[in-house]
């Protein structure tokens, strides 16, 4: 075996000579949530949006709906605030994750 | 009538109902490279070995001009047969006869040659090619493929069951051999999902091909769905009946023994393995320097290649081998390759099949994915199947045997029956490097060269703690062995393990972390 096909991999403080499989290579690299984002938790077809840029909208109050698996799904606004942006008009589909709104 | 009559009126039934979907379908299943459905059954079978059954059951649509068409044998062939002179019932769905779309009779054939398997305790085979539920049928083809997954979950653990899939494998029907202990696939041939191309592209406008989306490469190396990837039909049928050599006929009796023969591997066992604990080796080598004749039969051989797993022969007997895998990450334990383990473990310990597990492995793979992905919960399993096996459970540590990694490889603690240790292995918390450096934190800080203290600590904690001999006085493994002793160590562990009993508590059943 040859030492070229070897990477370095560390397991805590050790480094070990190994090979990586490609599952592990191509894994998606982990980021923390930005509360600001209104993100799709599933995908689907925008049904409507209800919010304006700018608008201030109160937590709780419905900002878009998000058809998916046959459920008109109400997207609602986790907290008291601004609409800064929005992503998405009536009749888009997003995939899972898709930022559709941010929020100030 | 005379009785010649009557037996040529049979033939011609017979030669119709064989006929299938017609000559054209069966053109069509040949242009996509794929044999028929009697085909791959004789295929498999010992020869002229296959009898069927149901050859004239007629499907029961009787909505949208359904009634005015036949469906010879209803697009699903069953019967048995023998695969080395053992017992076999088999099914092959027909893609020629609609399809081989699952209606009700459709899945009552299904059934009834599962019921047989049962009953008479032999292996089922399953051949999935099918578009999936008949939607002439409705809810009589849920109920269908609802029917076969509570026998498949009956059959669990009483008699091995295979699913071959070759062909399309949709919807609620890849549920079946989810359920099942082996699937088999094919390149180019075998398309499994819950959602097809066609559902992803009108729900999120992504465009994929069926093979990134279900083919043999997926599942036999990301998701894990499959068991044993072949180029072709026919290299797929010779994997079965090799994995078929290796098992018993159910959980009853102990698999085939066949004629004992030693390693033929050249290289010595002592050259196979570095001495360095951060070098890697192929551990299939190690593997194959014990077992008879250096056969090794992997399973899951693309899927978390950082564990094997898979079948060899001991003295002519059948046992299963758990090893980590140095060259692949490591050798360490994630979310995959536990799943990957603890699943091949319940199916020894179901069938009667002693486990020799060869360890060396630097502990569980850190970083924030796998927490998230429940590295905690999926590692439980390989703990939990262990700790429940009562076959003959022996370990040979080999390098490294750190923290959590070292309980969950079927140690003394977990109830293995002998664990041998080399005299290159470590077993301690943690590496030496990570030891030292929490153990003499102060001194290596408050030294003039903290670099110098911490390398003279590193070396300090190897000699007193990354050896076999600290976990030896206290018992926690059995002997120290010279590499060179391992095989026929392993084969007088298991002479004297051939009539084990182990008790566990009387429960309906336990709770697996799944």
């Amino acid at each position: 075996m040859k030492n070229e096909e070897l990477e370095t991999f560390r397991v805590y403080i050790a480094e070990y000579k190994t090979k990586l499989t490609n599952k592990f290579r191509t894994r998606k690299k982990w980021t923390p949530p930005n509360k600001n984002h209104v993100l799709a938790v599933i995908p689907g077809t925008i049904l409507d949006v209800l919010v304006k840029e700018k608008q201030k909208v109160a937590e709780g109050e419905t900002i878009l709906i998000l058809e998916a698996m046959k459920m008109a799904n109400r997207i609602t606004m986790p907290f008291n605030g601004v609409i800064s942006k929005i992503h998405v008009e009536k009749g888009d589909i997003v995939p899972k994750n898709h930022i559709m709104i941010e929020l100030k | 009538m005379s009785l010649k009559q009557f037996i040529q009126e049979l033939r011609e039934r017979k030669e119709i109902a064989k006929s299938g979907g017609g000559e054209k379908a069966m053109q069509k299943q040949k242009a996509m490279g794929k044999l028929t459905a009697r085909q791959r059954i004789t295929s498999i079978l010992d020869t002229d070995s296959f009898q069927e059954y149901d050859m004239f059951v007629e499907h029961a649509a009787r909505d949208f001009d359904m009634e005015k068409k036949t469906l010879h044998g209803d697009g699903v062939i069953i019967g048995t047969g023998t695969i080395y002179g053992a017992p076999i019932c088999i099914y092959a769905q027909d893609f020629t006869v609609a399809g081989g779309s699952l209606g009700l009779m459709h899945s009552r054939k299904i059934c009834k040659i599962m019921d047989h398997a049962l009953k008479m305790r032999v292996p089922l085979i399953g051949i999935n090619d099918s578009g999936g539920a008949r939607i002439q049928e409705g809810v009589n083809s849920l109920a269908g493929y609802g029917e076969i997954f509570f026998r498949n979950t009956m059959a669990s653990g009483v008699i091995p069951q295979i699913s071959v899939i070759l062909g399309p494998c949709a919807g609620g029907a890849v549920y079946s051999p989810a359920l099942t202990d082996f699937v088999f696939v094919v390149d180019n041939i075998s398309k499994m999902f819950i959602t097809g191309p066609s559902v992803i592209k009108t729900v999120l406008g992504e465009d994929y091909t069926m093979e990134e989306v279900g083919g043999a490469k997926v599942h036999c190396e990301i998701s894990g769905n499959a068991h044993f990837y072949a180029e072709s039909e026919k290299e797929c049928f010779d994997q079965i009946k090799k994995l078929i050599s290796y098992i018993p006929r159910n959980n009853q009796i102990r698999s085939k023994t066949i004629e004992p023969k030693n390693p033929t591997l050249k290289k010595k066992i002592e050259s196979i393995v570095p001495g360095d604990p951060k070098l890697p080796y192929d551990m299939r080598e190690l593997i194959c320097s014990v077992a008879d004749n250096s056969e090794f039969f992997e399973v899951m051989e693309h899927f978390a290649a950082n564990i094997i797993i898979g079948f060899g022969r001991m003295k002519g007997e059948t046992v299963g081998f758990v090893a980590n895998q140095p060259m692949v990450l490591a050798g360490v334990l994630d979310c995959d390759s536990s799943d990957k383990a603890a699943r091949f473990i319940r199916f020894c310990d179901s069938f009667q099949i002693p486990l020799i597990t060869l360890e060396d492995m630097p502990g569980y793979l850190p970083g924030i994915d796998q927490e998230h992905m429940g590295v905690i919960r999926h590692g439980a399993k390989v703990l939990y199947s262990y700790c429940e096996a009562t076959v003959p459970k022996i370990t040979v540590i080999i390098r490294k045997a750190y923290g959590g990694g070292y309980i969950a490889m079927n140690s003394r603690h977990m109830r293995a029956d002998f664990v041998f240790a080399w005299p290159t292995a470590e077993i301690a918390v943690m590496g030496p490097e990570g030891a030292a450096n929490i153990v003499f934190k102060k001194e290596i800080e408050s030294a003039v060269d903290p670099e110098a203290m911490r390398q003279s600590k590193i070396q300090e904690y190897k000699e007193k703690f990354a050896n076999p001999y600290v976990a030896a006085a206290k018992g926690y493994v059995d002997e120290v062995i010279e590499p060179s002793e391992t095989r026929s160590r392993l084969l007088h562990a298991l002479e004297v393990s051939r009539d084990k009993v182990a008790y566990r508590p009387e429960k309906k059943h336990g709770i697996p972390p799944f």
